[in-house]
């Protein structure tokens, strides 16, 4: 049989919009994983919010790149994805899950701002932005709760801080089209320390830094993940659902 | 989802002034709200009740989570997610109506943990397929909505205003799963052996979630007496069955019960006998899926331990802080 995949024919545009959609969709799957298994429900109620504003906001960028949403999400192979790695490491405990959500969503908001005033983004960005603010306020303060709470929260949150830094140079790396990521790094470090202070948390030093997911070059997490993610439109190429 | 008709007989015997009273206002289809004087039996049974409703929202959650990650497209499982959280939802509700008659959320947490309260037996059922998803829609919650419809006028007033707002939702999901079952029964063969195949595996465990038999169900006297519950297990059934085989057959899908026949004179689909040796063993702990889900929510609740220590440890220090 043939193989299911498609390819996809990348514009700069197409480029730029799927970086986009992918860190979303990637980001906003990982969260509905948390699905029956949130420390509280509460939570489980919070972070369905926010994977569902992620898969809305992976929608209206898909759609904008004038291909079908479902071919870009269903079909394309892990190289042929564009997120930044950060996106699809497992979500590990609940502090490794508030933590990325915190560094993402800090970086993704200053974003979605300078992007207001782009021609191709300008549109999904207005309401991005909104959504991505109270992402970024709903995981400051558990990763201020997580670490200032006990020695053991203390313990991962720093643990996922830790674990996480090395993949933050990513989402700053310069972009042929659209907001240029690299100049709103010194914003996010402005954002990010105050927030690492609160929660009594040591910011990690800047060392060696992962790359790879924006040219196609993944971890070896996102093709279990797309494998889950794919497996009906994969198994049943003829059939609508 | 809903909560099943479990509950035990009680004693009804007081003659006392406030019992007569509160006999008069329930009559007199007066609500009943949390500061009022109420039998202490009511009380109990509200509390069992609004909470076997909340545990089977949590648990109900578990089988549809578990296509969540495998909804075959961007908008089915932006859907599938919003469901699922609308659940979440409800259960949040129900823990904060059975708090109002003077339970703690933790104490009911508790009790489904350690095994001691009851939930839907249908979410002992495994979800094998994206048809179940559809079919649990269409059936799980058309069978929900027949059962909670009546609590929307139920005599407590906590009940009742909760339940208002689940039906309009659960309404919705309900549109939402037959819409994926007429996808499936009008796609490719093998979505429409899928659809078959999950219509023969829910369709008697949906009938068993309207609980025991009328000559069986002691407890429905007292819970009718009190409107707590205003139709018999048996009639909520039959509405069911007759709202739900017309839409089966527009489907094109074919009922699992070989005694199905449409009865002209009495305007029912009359319906082959269930097997109530199934619901007890069910209900006991023996599905398929009970230690499962039952595990699921302790190994949750486990795993989340030290995220609710720090968040208390925090919040005592931000207390102190500001004392």
């Amino acid at each position: 049989m043939a193989s299911t995949s498609i390819t996809v024919e990348e514009t700069a545009e197409r480029g730029l919009l799927l970086a986009r959609a992918d860190d979303a969709l990637v980001l906003g799957h990982r969260l509905s994983e948390w699905t029956g298994r949130a420390p509280l429900l509460e939570e489980e109620l919070a972070l369905a919010n926010v994977a569902l504003d992620l898969i809305g906001q992976a929608r209206a960028l898909y759609q904008a790149t004038g291909l079908d949403e479902d071919a870009l999400a269903y079909r394309r192979d892990a190289s042929g994805f564009r997120n930044a790695l950060i996106m699809e490491l497992p979500n590990g405990d609940f502090a490794v899950t508030m933590a990325r959500l915190f560094l993402v969503s800090t970086a993704t908001d200053l974003y979605w701002r300078a992007a207001v005033a782009d021609e191709l983004l300008g549109p999904i960005a207005a309401r991005a932005e909104k959504e991505t603010a109270y992402h970024v306020r709903h995981a400051a303060e558990w990763l201020v709760r997580l670490g200032d709470g006990t020695a053991e929260s203390h313990r991962r949150a720093q643990d996922a801080l830790d674990l996480l830094w090395p993949y933050t140079g990513e989402l700053f790396e310069p972009a042929p089209l659209g907001p240029d990521p690299a100049a709103l790094r010194p914003a996010w470090e402005a954002a990010v320390a105050p927030v690492i202070a609160r929660a009594t948390l040591r910011r990690p030093a800047d060392g060696w830094m992962q790359s790879g997911g924006r040219s196609g070059r993944h971890t070896e997490h996102l093709g279990h993940m797309l494998a889950e993610m794919q497996v009906l439109p994969r198994t049943y190429p003829d059939a609508r659902w | 989802m809903y909560s099943q008709a479990l509950n035990t007989p009680t004693k009804l015997a007081d003659t006392s002034p406030e019992a007569t009273r509160f006999q008069d206002r329930i009559d007199a289809e007066e609500r009943i709200e949390p500061n009022d004087w109420m039998p202490e039996a009511y009380r109990r049974t509200l509390v069992r009740q609004i909470s076997q409703h909340a545990h089977s929202e949590i648990v109900g959650m578990l089988p549809e989570g578990n296509w969540i990650t495998r909804a075959p497209s961007l908008k089915r499982k932006a859907a599938l997610l919003a469901k699922v959280q609308d659940e979440g939802g409800h259960g949040l509700y129900l823990y904060a109506a059975a708090e109002t008659l003077g339970v703690a959320r933790e104490e009911l947490v508790d009790q489904l943990l350690s095994g001691r309260a009851k939930y839907s037996s249908i979410f002992n059922y495994p979800t094998l397929t994206w048809a179940d998803i559809g079919a649990i829609g269409w059936l799980v919650d058309g069978a929900a909505i027949m059962n909670q419809i009546p609590l929307c006028r139920c005599s407590y007033g906590p009940y009742a205003r909760a339940m208002i707002r689940i039906c309009k939702e659960e309404s919705f999901h309900q549109r939402q799963g037959y819409e994926i079952m007429l996808t499936l029964s009008r796609g490719t063969a093998e979505q429409k052996a899928m659809a078959q195949d999950a219509l023969d595996r829910w369709w008697w465990p949906c009938l068993m979630m309207f609980g025991p038999p009328d000559g069986q169900s002691n407890h429905s006297d007292t819970s009718m007496r009190w409107k707590i519950k205003r139709f018999t297990n048996d009639a909520l059934r039959q509405k069911f069955v007759d709202a739900t085989v017309p839409q089966g057959h527009y489907l094109g899908l074919t009922f699992p019960d070989p005694d199905l026949r449409w009865d002209e004179a009495a305007g029912h689909w009359r319906f082959g006998d269930i097997d109530w040796e199934e619901f007890r063993r069910v209900l006991a702990g023996d599905g398929p899926c009970n230690r499962e889900r039952l595990a699921a929510r302790r190994q949750a609740h486990a795993d989340g331990a030290w995220v609710r220590d720090a968040a208390r440890a925090h919040a005592a220090k931000q207390h102190a802080k500001a004392a």
